[in-house]
């Protein structure tokens, strides 16, 4: 008997076939497909999933409690390690934090290199979410090598213009640490120049690729209203068609400069999630462009010494990483430490609706619904 | 960075016409910002997300901050149709930290509510299944209080 998992709302009480004893099925947290240390407990009956519960926290460090202990310069390389997949994003809203609660501005040329490094740090997200999404459902390492292949320019630029290639510390409260070095335009331009060609190699392999399509299309809905209720973001939302991106919704930095599209899906399913982030690609690509046209000249950062203090007061500072809406909730008391600093980390967030998701599917397509979600597990266990 | 300080006052104004008991925050970060008596909570969240002209349909985040005399959680909600914030807080007692929670208005709540409570201590009624979320089950203590220190370490 074959049950329509958008039908499934409570998890069925009897098992779906009376000689069809239910199992409990661990998976995680040592399992590959779980991107970490992250663990579904699936009550199965046969291979389709009839309760879902989620356990995380396998890589809790504390992040938040040590923020309060260094100083705000030091916490930047506390984030860089939370999503370290998109070091760049989580320095940049940690330091418009802090830069909101110390009263810091920042220079023009800044806000233009910091808004180059984040979208090129979106490409490397997003080649490593299709790649191994692609590699979660089948596909196998041609598509996954192709994007690793890619991302490893862009981690060349990082490591260009600031020495390290994931945990960067380069964007800081005032502005960047170093002025970008000279090779780093064209290097970065003739990158830009083949991308669009990179974007449709994937496109190549995956949009148009039966098997991928087979374990894709229809998979693991996302309704709107639960989307909404869950507080999902990034391409998660937007995939279940809800237009909403910080960039153009509540546009911070200078992004209400750039002329650039918002993509949504309505499909609300793993194909759709995949999709939003190859025509985002292509958008970001636009973004750096038009930055790289019109940075100008100045300094690269505020005068501003290394251990300022911010006042009492507070600040919430949100930006669009990657992965969705990244946050920081910053308190101050007038040391040169935040007084308390929440992280709101859209891969923790993201998961919320994921038991829900996973009902009526079989074990096979989990792998592809947290696949879909991307999330990596320095951010969701902080 | 848009600054949204304009909107504060009749976003704030709507919601105190509704609940005189709540109070306007002097403290401005660019979001208005209210304080909401505990037991009026669950009542105003409803309200701010089923009124048309409020519509706050999104649950940005949800965080608590140990003040030492006072613990206070603080919910950030977002319109994303009519693109406003507003931030509610409560103020909670420390030595008996009980909050209602709000998971029956925004699912988003859960994952948030359960973590304040595995690591700020402050227990949600109502939650469907409040647990440690990061912390494993026989954890001492909670961490991000602020009288919270790691155990010393015997040095050799």
């Amino acid at each position: 008997m074959s049950i329509d998992p958008r039908a499934v709302v409570d998890p069925p009480t009897e098992p779906l076939n009376e000689e069809t004893e239910q199992i409990v099925v661990n998976m995680g947290p040592q399992h590959p497909s779980t991107h970490g240390v992250f663990r579904m407990i699936l009550t199965l009956s046969g291979e389709t999933i009839v309760k879902a519960e989620i356990v995380m926290g396998y890589l809790h460090r504390g992040v938040e409690k040590q923020c309060e202990e260094g100083t705000f310069v030091h916490n930047i390389t506390a984030t860089d390690r939370l999503d370290y997949l998109s070091a760049m994003s989580n320095n940049l809203a940690f330091s418009m934090a802090a830069e909101a609660l110390a009263g810091i501005e920042v220079p023009e040329r800044a806000w233009y290199i910091r808004t180059i490094v984040c979208e090129l740090q979106r490409l490397a997200s997003h080649c490593v979410a299709i790649g191994t999404f692609g590699a979660d459902v089948g596909t196998f390492f041609t598509p996954l090598s192709y994007a690793f292949r890619d991302r490893e320019r862009i981690l060349d630029m990082f490591n260009m213009i600031c020495g390290a290639r994931m945990t960067v510390s380069y964007v800081r409260p005032g502005g960047v640490a170093l002025d970008l070095p000279e090779e780093f335009i064209p290097a970065c331009r003739y990158f830009l120049d083949l991308y669009p060609q990179k974007v449709d190699e994937y496109e190549t392999l995956l949009t148009k690729n039966e098997i991928f399509k087979a374990r894709s299309v229809g998979i693991g809905i996302l309704p709107p209203e639960k989307a909404l209720s869950y507080a999902v973001s990034g391409p998660s939302l937007r995939a279940s068609g809800i237009g909403y991106d910080l960039r153009k919704d509540q546009p911070y930095g200078i992004y209400d400069r750039f002329d650039f599209e918002v993509q949504t899906a309505t499909g609300c399913d793993c194909f759709s999630r995949y999709i939003v982030r190859i025509r985002e690609m292509r958008e970001s690509a636009k973004i750096i462009k038009q930055a790289l046209d019109h940075l100008p000249p100045g300094p690269h950062t505020a005068k501003l010494s290394r251990n300022f203090r911010a006042p009492e007061g507070e600040a919430f500072s949100r930006i669009e990483a990657p992965k969705g809406e990244l946050g920081f909730y910053m308190v101050g008391d007038g040391s040169i430490a935040p007084y308390r600093c929440k992280i709101r980390a859209p891969s923790f967030i993201n998961l919320g609706p994921l038991h829900e998701m996973l009902l009526g599917w079989k074990v096979a397509d989990a792998v592809a619904i947290l696949g879909s979600l991307d999330i990596v597990l320095g951010e969701v266990d902080r | 960075m848009s600054n949204p300080t304009t909107a504060a006052g009749p976003l704030a104004a709507k919601v105190r016409a509704a609940f005189p008991r709540v109070e306007l925050r002097d403290v401005d970060y660019g979001i208005p910002s209210l304080l909401v008596p505990v037991e009026n909570l669950v009542d105003v969240c409803q309200h701010v997300k089923s009124t048309p002209e409020l519509d706050f349909d999104y649950l940005a985040s949800v965080t608590a901050i140990d003040y030492l005399d006072r613990i206070d959680v603080v919910y950030q909600l977002r319109s994303l149709k009519l693109r406003h914030d507003l931030a509610l807080r409560i103020e909670v007692d420390r030595d008996e930290a009980v909050a209602p929670s709000v998971t029956g208005v925004w699912r988003a709540a859960d994952f948030q509510e359960r973590e304040i409570y595995d690591l700020m201590g402050v227990t949600f009624t109502g939650h469907p299944n409040l647990k440690r979320i990061l912390l494993y089950d026989e954890f001492d203590g909670h961490p991000l209080r602020k009288d919270w220190h790691l155990p010393a370490e015997p040095r050799a």
